[in-house]
């Protein structure tokens, strides 16, 4: 199972274990080091990861991918209430059930392609989301969202031991993973890696090559022989299933599920971090989720009076107008910044941060070494 | 007709669009081994006949039969699985991907077949399927080229990437829509010495061509079709001479 990688896709993938793992240490000076948002990293990244098997490698871009994401989510919940606190079990449930309705809804909206694929997804997600709110009230408990309670059966646990008082946290064989510690973070983080490991694998198999084709030129592939639409939906329920993976990991270390987790704006969120962080590139859409998650956590925090703090050198007047120009940007305005972040972007790199470092990368390694000391790749890398 | 083995008979397909006759009654069969050339006038309906050789149309009477079996409700891609491969009139390629990708992709739909879900063992692992991609290019002469971007390729040689993506196949019939399109004399002739050269191979090509030196240099058998009817069939002597051809086609190339 671990050959066939070439040593550069080790050193990567080796080089984000380190990254991911040691995040608690790393993101100490940016403030970023807490458990609560670093799992919220390893979700989003593994969210993201999964719609990008989809979108950057087949170019068909879904706008319900959330959908995957409640529905994850509530069977986690449903999991804990039923049967145990034990996250396995949870994510098994979650898993199987997002892929459900990843087969379900891939299979008919993969009939169409382009803009008509995009509204379909979009459409059924917000079907998914008006009968968790409505219809659905008995399995989802609607506005409110799906908690633990005290009458909650847990057979499973029940048979081992008598329920303490108030409720339980969600575990891995002893390990709580909700409640705020580390334990949580560190159960997204390797979940994170193996996710990452998982689409390396597949950014390099024949299939991820067949994909890359479909993308390039789906009539090209039929007359080679190809039936598409099996390779369309494989790739429609691996993400479903990273997107079920990131609810039940949510639930994991938060033990509620809501239906606004299945709105659209939640669908298009992950679209943004995909494409922030570079479409198609195996570790862009890791780094869009963070960066777009750290926004909205850490800049949002920012107010007048941080700005007055850096400015305080300038003099009052200057300090004063600056300061009321910059906080539209910051706090409350944290969304208009990453608007403007993003509009340059996709205007000027439309390949994403990624894009952007390997930009530096070049200009760098250029100054340093002089001529064409960008590394030849040994096979062709078109994705990475 | 002789004994030899009829690979690709299209029986009295007719198709129409609207008021337009695409194809009357065409009636053509392709011998085994042979290249068999399709000839006429700007919208004659050749273009139309391949496609519906290809499933792309249906034809509203008739059928094709290739090898002895019927294409009715066959899907483009399972004609392509049945042997029968094709370059388009403008090239078809993956535009993104190098040149190399470009043609390990019909290789892998030789040997793997319309799908097969293989995320586990590395591109990078199957040699088999290099080596094949690698000699295919190298039959084109492309082969220094191989980690090229295929987009960027010239139209003629994208013509050419496009023939290596099918002959990697080594399909039993090749169907070829005006493979020197937009090509200069040098590479028209570069790709009759590299239709010669496999035709040495056992491969049967139908080619559609307006440039008749093409067409004369590789053709055993031409039909000549005119407003969606074939009026002249046989070897390029008879065509040569057939007086109906020369009114109808021959006649005003020459001019």
């Amino acid at each position: 199972m671990f050959k066939g990688l070439s040593r550069n896709d080790w050193i990567m993938l080796a080089g984000f274990t380190a990254f991911v793992l040691l995040m608690p240490i790393i993101l100490q000076p940016i403030g970023a080091a807490y458990p609560a948002l670093m799992q919220k990293f390893c979700i989003f990244g593994i969210f993201a990861i999964g719609f990008n098997i989809l979108f950057g490698l087949t170019g068909y871009l879904s706008f319900g991918h959330a959908a995957f994401l409640g529905v994850g989510s509530y069977a986690a919940v449903w999991s804990f209430k039923l049967f145990t606190m034990n996250i396995i079990p949870a994510i098994f449930m979650s898993v199987f059930f997002a892929a459900i309705f990843a087969v379900v809804i891939g299979y008919v909206s993969l009939r169409r392609s382009g803009i008509y694929f995009s509204i379909l997804t979009l459409a059924f997600a917000q079907m998914c989301y008006n009968l968790a709110y409505s219809v659905l009230t008995p399995l989802t408990n609607g506005e409110t969202g799906l908690q633990l309670t005290l009458r909650d059966p847990r057979w499973i646990d029940a048979m081992f031991h008598e329920p303490g008082a108030g409720l339980p946290r969600a575990t891995l064989f002893g390990l709580e993973t909700s409640g705020g510690g580390l334990g949580g973070f560190y159960l997204c983080a390797v979940a994170l890696i193996i996710c990452f490991y998982i689409s390396m694998r597949i950014f390099r198999s024949p299939f991820g090559m067949m994909l890359r084709a479909i993308k390039s030129n789906q009539n090209r592939m039929r007359y080679t022989g190809f039936d598409t639409r099996p390779y369309l939906l494989a790739a429609f329920v691996i993400s479903g299933v990273y997107a079920g993976l990131a609810g039940s990991l949510m639930v994991a270390t938060d033990p509620l599920a809501g239906a606004e987790r299945m709105q659209w704006t939640a669908s298009g969120e992950v679209v943004l971090m995909t494409i922030l962080g570079g479409v198609g590139t195996l570790i862009g859409p890791v780094v869009g989720a963070a960066v777009i998650k750290y926004f909205e956590n850490i800049f949002s925090s920012f107010g007048p009076d941080t700005l007055h703090g850096v400015f305080s050198f300038l003099p009052d007047t200057i300090e004063n107008a600056l300061v009321s120009f910059l906080s539209l940007f910051v706090g409350e305005g944290w969304n208009l910044t990453l608007g403007v972040i993003f509009v340059l972007l996709v205007v000027f790199m439309p390949g994403g941060i990624i894009e952007g470092l390997r930009r530096l990368w070049v200009i760098f390694t250029r100054r340093r070494g002089g001529g064409d000391a960008v590394p030849a790749a040994p096979h062709p890398q078109p994705a990475e | 007709m002789s004994d030899k083995n009829i690979v690709l008979h299209v029986a009295d397909v007719h198709k129409r669009f609207g008021g337009l006759h695409a194809l009357a009654d065409v009636d053509l069969q392709v011998e085994e081994g042979t290249v068999h050339a399709i000839i006429g006038p700007n919208g004659a309906g050749k273009s139309t006949l391949l496609n519906v050789c290809v499933g792309r149309i249906k034809p509203d009477r008739g059928q094709v039969v290739f090898d002895g079996q019927a294409l009715n409700n066959h899907q483009p891609h399972q004609i392509n699985q049945l042997g029968v491969s094709r370059v388009f009139q403008t090239p078809e390629i993956f535009a993104d991907l190098s040149l190399l990708e470009n043609v390990m992709i019909p290789a892998f739909a030789k040997r793997d077949g319309a799908f097969r879900f293989n995320a586990s063992s590395p591109v990078a692992k199957q040699k088999d399927i290099r080596e094949k991609a690698e000699a295919a290019l190298e039959d084109v002469g492309l082969q220094n080229r191989r980690n090229v971007e295929a987009g960027s390729l010239s139209r003629g040689d994208k013509r050419r990437l496009e023939l290596a993506m099918c002959l990697v196949q080594n399909p039993r019939l090749l169907l070829l829509d005006e493979p020197t399109a937009g090509m200069s004399r040098h590479d028209t002739n570069s790709t009759i010495d590299l239709l010669k050269r496999i035709k040495s191979r056992g491969m049967t090509k139908v080619i559609i061509e307006h440039d008749m030196h093409v067409v004369f240099s590789l053709a055993d058998k031409i039909s000549v079709l005119a407003q969606g009817r074939i009026i002249a069939d046989g070897t390029p002597e008879d065509v040569r001479a057939n007086p109906k051809v020369k009114e109808a086609y021959l006649g005003e190339a020459q001019t």
